[in-house]
C-alpha cells in the first residue's frame, strides 16, 4: 500500500489580479519510508502543495490520503519544517521547542524531555539543549526545527526548502546530517527544493514541477547507492538530466493566468 | 564547524569581573552626573535669591524635610495610599487592556466593533471625564481606581492589539502542526509572542496611571495621597514638603521601572532575544 497518495490536487488562489492556478491536477504517490523531492522553479506551486499536504490549505480539487486516511487539516501524523529560521519559538530553549509537540500530546515532563534530548542528539545538538534560539546559528536552528518535527514521532516529514537560506558549506553539512537522520528514522519525507544537486543527493525519487499552472512534469528515480558522491559521474548525469527537465519547465511558454 | 558555532554561542556569556565592575561604575557615573548638574544649578539659584527663600528652598532643606516627613510617617502613609490606588487601578487597566487587546487582535468582529470606540476615547485626556466618575461613584477610592483603570488601559489595549497582530504566522502554523488547540495556542504562542508589546503597553499604562492619579488626588478633597500632600502643602507655602512629595513620586517611578519592568524584561523578552537590552 502507498503511504501517501496525492490525487489530482489543484489549488487556485483568488487574487485581485485574477485567479492563480498555483497547483494544477498534481498526482504522485509515496511508499512508506520513501524520500521524495519536489523540484521546480520559483513560483511553480511547491510551497502551496506542501502547505496542502500539511493541512494549512484546503485544495480546490482532488484528494490527499496519508496512511489510507484522507487529509483534513493539520495532524500529528505529519511533522513540518519551514525555510524560515524564525519558525522556532524564541521564548523556549532548544529543548523546550523540541518538547512542544509532546507537551501538546500530554506526555509527562520527564519523559518528553528525555525523548527531546534523544532527538537533539540525533541532530548533534544535545550540548545546546538549554540554549535559546537566538544564541544558535541558522544551521543549528534548522536542526532544532528538524528535531522538533520528529519528536512526537509523525510518520511523515514535510520540509519546505529548510536549508535554502544557509551558506553553501553549512548546507552541505546539513544535507549529510539529514541523510543520516533519515537513514536512522526511516520517515516518509517530502522535501521541497529548487536546488537540483540537493535533490539528487537526498532523494529516492524526484518530482519535477513546471509553473503557471503548477503541474507535475516528470518523475525521475535516483538509482544511486548511499552515501552519495556528488562528484561521481552518475551523480552529475542525474543532475544534468534534472537541469534539462527544469530548463524545459521554465522555458515553456507560460499559459495565461 | 559545529565547534566554531558553539564557541560563538558561549563567548557572549563569559566576561571578566574587572570588566564588569568598570562597566558598572561607568553606568552609575553616567546616571548620577545629570543630577549633580541640575542640583548645582538649583543651589545656585537658591543662593542667588532669585525667588524668596520660602518659595525656593535649598536642597538640604528639602532633604531635611524629606527625612523628617519620612520618619514621622507622613510621607510613607501618603505614598502607601497613593500606591494602593495606583496598583489597584493598574491591575484593572492591565486586565482590561490585555483582555480587550487580545480580543481585538484575534477576532475580526471584535476589532471592527471596538477599534472605532477605542480610537475616539483614547486621545481624550482622562481628567476630562474625571468629574463624571466622581458624580457616578462618589469621592473615595472607588472612582479613583476606576478612573485610573480606564485611563491607563488604552495604551495597554493598543500595544497588546499590535503585539497579537505581530505574532508570526509561522509560529502559529508550527504550533498547530504540533497539535496545539486554540486554548494552548493562546497560552503557549500568542501570549509569549506578543509579550514585548504587552510589556511596552503596561509600561505606558503605568505612566498614564501616575499622571491621572496624582492629578485626581489634587482635584478631589480626599485627604490622603501624594497628590493631596503636594497640593495641600501649597496653601501653607510648604515648598519643601511639596518638593519632598515630588521626589517620592520620582523615586517610586524609578523603582518601578528599574526593579519591576526592567527585571521582568530581562528575565523574559531580553533573555529570549525578542528585544535587545
Ligand atoms: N497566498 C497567496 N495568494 C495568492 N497567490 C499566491 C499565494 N501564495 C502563492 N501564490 C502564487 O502561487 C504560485 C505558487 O506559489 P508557491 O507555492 O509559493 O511556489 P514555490 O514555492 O514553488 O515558489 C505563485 O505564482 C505565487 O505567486
Ligand atoms: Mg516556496
Amino acid at each position: 500500500m502507498q503511504e501517501i497518495e496525492v490525487t489530482d490536487v489543484s489549488l487556485v488562489y483568488d487574487t485581485p489580479a485574477g485567479q492563480v492556478h498555483a497547483v494544477d491536477h498534481a498526482s504522485f504517490e509515496l511508499k512508506a519510508s520513501e524520500f521524495l523531492c519536489l523540484v521546480g522553479p520559483s513560483g511553480c506551486g511547491k510551497s502551496t502543495l506542501l502547505n496542502i499536504l500539511a493541512g494549512f490549505l484546503k485544495p480546490s480539487g482532488g484528494e490527499i490520503k496519508i496512511g489510507g486516511k484522507p487529509v483534513n487539516g493539520q495532524g500529528m501524523d505529519r511533522g513540518v519544517v519551514f525555510q524560515d529560521f524564525a519558525q522556532l519559538f524564541p521564548w523556549r530553549t532548544a529543548l523546550g521547542n523540541v518538547t512542544f509537540g509532546l507537551e501538546m500530546k500530554g506526555v509527562p515532563k520527564e519523559e518528553r524531555e528525555q525523548i527531546a534530548l534523544e532527538q537533539l542528539k540525533l541532530v548533534k545538538l544535545e550540548k545546546f539543549a538549554n540554549a535559546y534560539p537566538h544564541h544558535l546559528s541558522g544551521g543549528m536552528q534548522q536542526r532544532v526545527a528538524i528535531a522538533r518535527a520528529l519528536a512526537y514521532n509523525p510518520s511523515v516529514l514535510l520540509m519546505d526548502e529548510p536549508f535554502a537560506a544557509l551558506d553553501a558549506l553549512t548546507r552541505d553539512d546539513m544535507q549529510r546530517l539529514l541523510a543520516e537522520v533519515w537513514r536512522e528514522t526511516r520517515k516518509t519525507v517530502i522535501y521541497v527544493t529548487h536546488n537540483v544537486a540537493e535533490a539528487v543527493y537526498l532523494a529516492d525519487r524526484v518530482v519535477v514541477m513546471s509553473p503557471h499552472p503548477g503541474r507535475v512534469k516528470k518523475e525521475v528515480v535516483i538509482d544511486l547507492p548511499r552515501p552519495r558522491d556528488p562528484l561521481s559521474v552518475a551523480f552529475l548525469e542525474y543532475q544534468k538530466q534534472l537541469l534539462q527537465e527544469l530548463g524545459e519547465a521554465t522555458a515553456k511558454p507560460s499559459a495565461r493566468q | 564547524m559545529q565547534d566554531a558555532a558553539s564557541t560563538i554561542a558561549i563567548a557572549g556569556v563569559e566576561n571578566s569581573s574587572a570588566h564588569v565592575w568598570r562597566e558598572r561604575a561607568r553606568l552609575i557615573g553616567r546616571n548620577v552626573f545629570p543630577f549633580i548638574v541640575v542640583g548645582a544649578i538649583w543651589e545656585a539659584i537658591a543662593w542667588a535669591g532669585v525667588f524668596p527663600e520660602r518659595l525656593f528652598p535649598r536642597l538640604e532643606e528639602v532633604a531635611w524635610t524629606f527625612v523628617e516627613l519620612t520618619l514621622n510617617g507622613i510621607l510613607p502613609n501618603h505614598a502607601a495610599q497613593t500606591l494602593l490606588r495606583l496598583f489597584s487601578g493598574f491591575v484593572v487597566a492591565g486586565i482590561l487592556g490585555v483582555g480587550i487587546g487580545i480580543l481585538m487582535g484575534r477576532s475580526r468582529r471584535a476589532e471592527d466593533l471596538l477599534l472605532p470606540i477605542v480610537s475616539i476615547v483614547a486621545p481624550i485626556p482622562g481628567l476630562a471625564y474625571a468629574p463624571l466618575f466622581l458624580l457616578w461613584f462618589g469621592l473615595g477610592n472607588v472612582p479613583a481606581v476606576m478612573l485610573v483603570g480606564v485611563v491607563a488601559c488604552f495604551p495597554v489595549i493598543f500595544n497588546t492589539w499590535t503585539g497579537v497582530k505581530a505574532v508570526k504566522e509561522i509560529w502559529v502554523r508550527s504550533a498547530q502542526s504540533m497539535g496545539a488547540d486554540d486554548r494552548r495556542l493562546f497560552r503557549h504562542v500568542i501570549l509569549p509572542g506578543a509579550l514585548p508589546y504587552i510589556l511596552t503597553g503596561l509600561r505606558l499604562g503605568l505612566a498614564q496611571a501616575w499622571r491621572i492619579l496624582v492629578a485626581l488626588e489634587m482635584l478631589v478633597g480626599v485627604n490622603w495621597g501624594l497628590g493631596w500632600l503636594i497640593f495641600g502643602a501649597r496653601e501653607l507655602l510648604n515648598t519643601d514638603a511639596m518638593l519632598a512629595g515630588i521626589a517620592v513620586i520620582g523615586i517610586i517611578g524609578i523603582v518601578l521601572e528599574k526593579l519591576v519592568f526592567q527585571k521582568i524584561e530581562n528575565y523574559t523578552v531580553v533573555r529570549w532575544g525578542m528585544v535587545t537590552a
